[in-house]
């Protein structure tokens, strides 16, 4: 259903494969993992997810109207005057999505709070889930991120979707790029495999690196 | 003005189950207490500027109120852009609360100093921006800033006026005469001692933004001039438009573009300037003319 929902958004060619990239993790993440709701999208103790890597929306787009958080006929218009839904996602036309971005280099950071923030009110049970891309992480602010939870064993689960878009790439590996955090590698089309990297709890930050074939 | 505003922001911490902290190292001892009583919500995430907006911005998307501290040119210069988007695009807010400000770190050199930080935030929206005068007006700001999650920049400065105005928050006026000459949180003792013989009316004003704009239109006759402790002009479009329709000559005092190379104390800064008493006389004197 997401697919052909995918299909109806118009006017993100430019962004078309990094949308494509990561519907199977987006849709496994609202399918399968998060405890969220259009109902319950305003409860404090919900899960967050965070696109960090807002290029290229389509597919998130497509899931919150596949589980309902926005009506289908917002994803003709997209793009449009008056419209909603921008190439980039913003939290405030938005229903469900918890963070604006588009801006490379700023969900992570920003998971960071509201993990933090979470912990500080009590929500033990509250997770925190932030999606990437590789080539996202080329911005520095990411890397202050990346070091500071794992110091303090910040448990937010990190997804990279590796197309190998990097312009200089990650010689040794994208885990490597992530010293303390517990790892899943996982194939990012594979629902079962992208579901159980999800379902780590390992009490530290956690990275998924769900691989996708090479950015054409 | 630093230390009133660690404890006040420490009491605020004890007080507040809504408030966090995020320090990027600076003044992280003397935050010490706090940070050991409130681990969950006093934070220091060490030399990273960019996640400490990050950090805060995440705070505020789950309903908290968080402190920002740091020095000028790195909690505003170095952070713009999350400044920009982790708070202002994601509809929240922070109080960002800095030190160092246009020249305090006279002898660090150009790296410490940060006279754009006002003109900067001018760029974004919703920005309220106080600069007290003394630092028995620092306790009163911080502490209005946790009732609400509005965006609040407080800029605390070394040199401080003889005497605090916690009411400031308007144009206070405390010289009737002439033409206007507005001074900004610090500028007052500076501007009240250059002014001392002249035909003027001084007002004062500790929150820059909102600029009272209606005060400033009710005060200005023909002339204005504006002296503020960061980047000269940084008000003028301001002033220009609470004075449109206006016929008026307008003069902006404050720190200069071009780099100082030089090293000493703020007051040597302030001298170069032209921010000194005798500066700001002669500045005065040449828009006012000698019978001023």
């Amino acid at each position: 259903m997401t697919v052909t929902t995918l299909r109806r958004l118009t006017g993100d060619q430019k962004h078309a494969p990094s949308a494509h990239s990561t519907l199977d993790v987006i849709r496994v993440l609202y399918e399968r993992v998060l405890r969220i709701t259009p109902e319950t999208a305003d409860d404090p103790d919900r899960d967050r997810f965070l696109l960090s890597k807002g290029h290229g929306p389509a597919a998130y787009y497509a899931v919150l109207a596949d589980r309902g958080f926005i009506p289908d006929g917002w994803l003709d218009r997209m793009g449009e005057w008056h419209s909603r839904l921008g190439t980039h996602p913003d939290r405030v036309l938005i229903p469900g999505v918890e963070a604006g971005t588009g801006s490379l280099g700023h969900g992570l950071g920003l998971a960071v709070g509201v993990a933090l923030g979470l912990r500080a009110q009590g929500y033990a049970q509250t997770r925190t889930f932030v999606l990437l891309g590789d080539a996202e992480l080329d911005e520095g602010s990411n890397h202050e991120a990346i070091a500071y939870a794992a110091a303090i064993q910040l448990p937010l689960t990190a997804i990279v979707i590796d197309n190998q878009s990097a312009t200089h790439g990650w010689p040794g590996g994208i885990p490597a790029r992530f010293p303390g955090w517990s790892v899943s590698m996982v194939d990012g089309h594979d629902h079962d495999e992208i579901e159980h990297g999800l379902q780590v709890r390992s009490g530290r930050p956690h990275l998924v690196v769900a691989a996708v074939e090479k950015k054409g | 003005m630093r230390e009133t505003f660690i404890a006040t922001t420490t009491a605020l911490l004890d007080e507040d189950p809504r408030t966090a902290l995020v320090l990027a190292d600076i003044s992280a001892d003397a935050f010490g207490p706090a940070l050991r009583r409130h681990p969950d919500r006093a934070l220091n995430v060490g030399i990273r500027e960019q996640l400490m907006v990050g950090v805060a911005g995440g705070l505020a998307l789950t309903g908290m109120r968080p402190y920002l501290h740091s020095y000028a040119p790195f909690l505003i210069d170095r952070a713009y852009e999350q400044i920009k988007l982790d708070l202002g695009h994601q509809d929240t807010g922070a109080v960002l609360v800095s030190i160092g400000g246009s020249y305090d770190a006279a002898g660090a050199g150009y790296t410490h100093q940060s006279p754009g930080d006002v003109a900067l935030l001018d760029t974004l929206d919703g920005w309220t921006v106080q600069v007290p005068g003394h630092r028995d007006e620092v306790p009163a700001m911080l502490r209005a800033a946790a009732r609400h999650d509005d965006r609040v920049y407080l800029r605390l400065v070394e040199q401080e006026n003889s005497r605090a105005y916690p009411d400031a928050g308007k144009l206070r006026v405390l010289k009737r005469g002439g033409p206007l000459v507005l001074a900004v949180g610090p500028m007052l003792d500076p501007v009240l001692a250059a002014t001392r013989d002249m035909d003027v009316t001084v007002a004062y004003t500790n929150t820059p933004r909102p600029l009272d704009t209606e005060g400033l239109r009710l005060l200005t006759e023909a002339e204005v001039v504006v002296v503020e402790p960061y980047l000269a002009g940084t008000s003028a479009r301001l002033v220009s438009e609470a004075l449109n329709g206006l016929p008026h000559r307008s003069l902006h005092l404050g720190v200069g573009r071009a780099e100082v190379r030089n090293y000493g104390t703020w007051r040597d800064h302030a001298r170069v300037h032209g921010l000194d008493e005798a500066g700001l006389r002669r500045s005065l004197q040449d828009f006012l003319g000698t019978g001023a």
